[in-house]
């Protein structure tokens, strides 16, 4: 069998985002291999969360913003699934504020899974305390699972979305600093959780931590005012391994 | 939905306006020739002039207005008994009650609302949902505004050249509804618009990232949580309807049925057009018979849109995020 | 990779994604239902009305003549003065009441009322605008008449002064609340700017707040007309009635909406009198499809200036 570690997940083909006049992206071109947590550092604006958006396609719904380039998925180009939806619901993602949607703790988890069209509630049951279990929420909510998700604490609400995102069982698994409105308890666990995850998924993880992607990245890509500026092996990255001077200058925390 | 007016006329000035921001400050030739003192005790005195103006005006715009309502009160209340609005009105008007006329106006509403709701929402769903800023956009936006903008007769025109003759249901429910239902069809858009677009983005976001169609998230997330939002629109849009008379008074709404309406492609009588007929065509009507038909729809219309503003801030008050 | 793969994982054309193009295919019906009712009715009005126009209408004759004898026999007249002379003094005498009593009121909620008082008038002047029109008619036939008679001394209360009243109360709560906005609309930070210099909030008022809401205000004032000139049921009632050219307040007078709402009842289908009615409803239709496009265009221009 051939080693999983070594296929190619994502590949990014000259890639550039633009909203209007502005660049958020510029001829970006990397491979995310299967089963690694690949992380993006780099400070804001440096065009992250654009990247994370083209992925899902999500710009079709972002008003003026305008992708170029070219991202593959499993060897196909996102932009000819002709099932969008279909090609989402096999990416997970977890923005940097959490959503929790307007309806029960019970409803946010189970919702992928219905749209999938899994409809037994033993099956669902299940689902949703996997997916809880996972993501550190369901000892604090497993007694009020029809209380409203949308009105849970930061941190919980945060959760769920990676409860939610899980219940997908995605091939890949989108964060976008997804410990902005995480306290460092729960960060930690949900490292430790992304750590097994790897297991089963690709994870990209956008992070402003440098910390983070020390701890948890494979490989590291740094991102700078809307260009890539080098990707590379974590460790070699953190050990001052870098082509180019920048990175160590930002890892190190001169800037950014 | 904050405590507004939800009015289609309103909404066409909706967007911000605004000018150049004109400097402030005391004017300086003026300044010149006053101590700071006079001058400050000057601007406080145009200050409450002004604001005393402004409070006299609204003072003097809603008495006339409520002297105008206990008047109705005290001169149709005569009128109401259970006779009034259970028996048809018999001897030629002068006795008997409204009830024709009540039942009339229930089936236009109903049958307007079924054809005007559906329609409305959908439109309101394309505009928040769908619509990009373009110049099809734009058409709609003033397609919308001058709907509500076309005087009520020229409504009736259209319902009496459209329904009745050209589509040939004849005078009946069905034409005054249709009518109605296009002329009122401006305030459920607006409203519903205005409802969905308070659904935060990052609801609809998440809901796509985890696969759902735009019909999905429609569906699951957006409408469920604006159905109250939509009523309180439905709520005031009834209140327009049930006055209307231009309209209905060649569309499908006559002075008198011996029967009341068995279906839609019936005449009927209606509320708004039997105070018109009673008040200036039908000789000898007892005078607090049109009062109380005037004070049973003014109160039916006040007491729609009390329940809608009532809804508008219960729903202030519970919020789901 | 444990993820059971379901149908929705591959990249095909299920269910869900058919559902989302009809629902898209029938929102959209929906979408631009209001552009396909504007030209409908635009349609259905000059079906019936235009050729009128064209063949048998003496245009210069209807702008100039008062005589409006639709169903005279051999030869009926079809002059508009008087009528058009009814509308615009009965929307002007209206907007002479409504213009400040909305500006007012809108100014007082928008910038001096607070808390408890600001909410009650706003639910008051909602409540006004929401009053059926064949109610106001009734109140002027019954109520305003008859007070008009006494306090003037006048044969008869059913005359433009009456109708403008009316008018002018029903047109004040809606131009209330579209001012309203217009001020609302003005940010913050102009007024604290202002406040900052020492400005009174009269001052603040009348140099920042006024200029820059000007034009949402002048549309408040249009919509206003629009909504007088096309009002029907109040105007038929209050005013009147009377084909004639108003030389003062105490006159009475007929508009062009109220002669199609009186006279379209008795006029069989396809005669010159009906179609004479229809050509009024063009004549209705394009001066408020004007009106409500300058609004439009002003309300628009106002936010670009902002901006």
């Amino acid at each position: 069998m051939v080693s999983t570690a070594s296929r190619i997940k994502l590949s990014v083909k000259d890639l550039s985002i633009r909203y209007g006049s502005t660049v958020a992206l510029e001829g970006a071109s990397f491979d995310v291999r299967d089963n690694e947590i690949f992380g993006i550092i780099g400070p804001a604006n440096s065009g992250k969360t654009s990247f994370i958006r083209a992925i899902n396609r999500m710009d079709e719904m972002t008003p003026g913003m305008e992708v170029r380039g070219d991202i593959e998925f499993n060897g196909k180009s996102v932009t000819d699934w002709r099932n969008l939806y279909a090609l989402r619901s096999r990416i997970g993602v977890v923005f940097p504020l959490p959503v929790g949607l307007p309806m029960s703790i019970y409803e946010n988890v189970a919702f992928a899974a219905k749209l999938r069209g899994v409809k037994g509630k033993a099956d669902l049951d299940e689902v949703v305390e996997r997916c809880l279990t996972r993501a550190a929420l369901w000892d604090e909510v497993k007694d009020r699972l029809d209380s409203l998700g949308s009105l849970l604490s930061g941190g919980q609400q945060q959760r769920l979305t990676i409860a939610r995102a899980l219940s997908q069982e995605p091939e890949l698994l989108l964060l976008d600093e997804f410990s902005i409105a995480v306290d460092p308890v729960t960060t930690m666990r949900i490292e430790e959780v992304l750590k097994e995850l790897k297991q089963e998924m690709t994870i990209v993880l956008v992070t402003n931590l440098t910390q983070q992607a020390q701890r948890l990245a494979d490989r590291t890509a740094f991102f700078l005012e809307g260009k890539v500026v080098e990707v590379g092996d974590t460790r070699a990255l953190f050990k001052g391994q870098t082509k180019d001077p920048r990175t160590t200058h930002y890892i190190e925390g001169r800037f950014g | 939905m904050k405590n507004q007016t939800v009015d289609p006329r309103r909404a066409a000035a909706a967007p911000r306006s605004g000018g150049e921001g004109a400097a402030a400050g005391a004017s300086s030739n003026e300044a010149a020739r006053f101590t700071a003192t006079s001058l400050d005790q000057r601007n406080a005195r145009t200050e409450r002039g002004f604001h005393t103006l402004f409070l006299a005006m609204s003072i003097v715009l809603i008495l006339p207005v409520l002297a105008i309502l206990s008047l109705l009160i005290t001169k149709g209340a005569p009128a109401f008994s259970w006779e009034f609005f259970t028996e048809p009105p018999r001897a030629q008007f002068t006795e008997g009650g409204i009830f024709p006329a009540l039942v009339g106006t229930l089936w236009l509403v109903i049958v307007a609302l079924l054809a005007s709701v559906p329609l409305g929402v959908a439109a309101a769903i394309y505009l928040s949902e769908y619509a990009k800023d373009n110049a099809l956009t734009r058409l709609i936006n003033l397609a919308i505004i001058n709907l509500a903008g076309v005087p009520s007769i020229v409504h009736a025109l259209f319902g009496l050249g459209a329904f009745v003759l050209f589509f040939d249901f004849g005078t009946s429910i069905l034409a005054a509804s249709l009518t109605l239902a296009i002329m009122t069809l401006p305030v459920v858009i607006v409203s519903t618009r205005e409802t969905l677009q308070a659904v935060p983005q990052s609801f609809r976001m998440a809901c796509w990232s985890l696969g759902a169609t735009r019909w999905q998230t429609i569906r699951k997330v957006v409408l469920p949580n604006s159905i109250s939002g939509i009523l309180t629109g439905v709520i005031l849009e009834v209140s327009r309807t049930v006055g209307e008379t231009a309209p209905v008074m060649f569309t499908g709404a006559v002075l008198f049925t011996p029967f009341l309406p068995q279906g839609v492609l019936d005449e009927t009588m209606a509320m708004s057009l039997h105070l018109y007929m009673i008040a200036t065509v039908i000789p000898d009507v007892p005078p607090e018979v049109p009062y109380g038909v005037a004070l049973s729809l003014i109160l039916m219309v006040l007491i729609l849109n009390s329940a809608s503003i009532g809804f508008r801030v219960y729903l202030r008050g519970k919020k789901k995020w | 990779m444990s993820a059971p793969q379901s149908d929705r994982l591959d990249d095909r054309i299920d269910a869900a994604w058919i559902w989302d193009r009809i629902a898209r295919a029938v929102i959209f019906i929906g979408g631009i239902s209001a552009i396909v009712f504007v030209v409908a009715i635009f349609v259905f009005v000059a079906k019936e009305g235009l050729a009128f126009i064209f063949e048998k209408l003496d245009l210069g004759f209807f702008f100039t003549s008062p005589e409006w004898r639709p169903a005279q026999e051999p030869k009926p007249e079809f002059g508009g003065l008087a009528l058009i002379a009814g509308t615009a003094s009965v929307t002007g005498l209206a907007m002479l009441i409504a213009v400040p009593f909305s500006l007012g009121v809108a100014i007082y909620i928008g910038e001096f009322a607070t808390g408890k008082v600001r909410e009650t008038l706003k639910i008051l002047v909602e409540l006004l605008a929401a009053i059926p029109s064949v109610v106001w008619g009734f109140i002027g036939l019954t109520i305003l008449n008859p007070l008009i008679i006494d306090v003037f001394d006048v044969p008869v209360g059913l005359t433009v002064l009456n109708a403008g009243i009316i008018l002018g109360l029903m047109a004040a709560p809606i131009m209330t609340t579209i001012a309203e906005d217009a001020l609302k609309a003005v940010p913050d930070t102009y007024r604290e700017a202002a406040e900052a210099m020492g400005a009174t909030r009269w001052q603040v008022i009348r140099q920042v707040v006024l200029p820059s809401a000007s034009k949402g205000l002048v549309a408040a004032i249009l919509l206003g007309v629009g909504r007088g000139f096309g009002e029907t049921m109040a105007v038929l009632m209050a005013s009147g009635h009377s084909i004639n050219i108003p030389t003062s307040p105490f006159d009475s007078a007929r508009a062009l909406t109220a002669t199609i709402a009186a006279e379209l009842g008795d006029t069989a289908k396809g005669s010159d009198h009906y179609k004479a009615l229809f050509s009024l409803g063009i004549l209705l239709f394009l001066v408020t499809f004007v009106i409500n496009l300058l609004a439009d265009v002003l309300v628009r221009k106002g936010a670009s200036d902002r901006s």
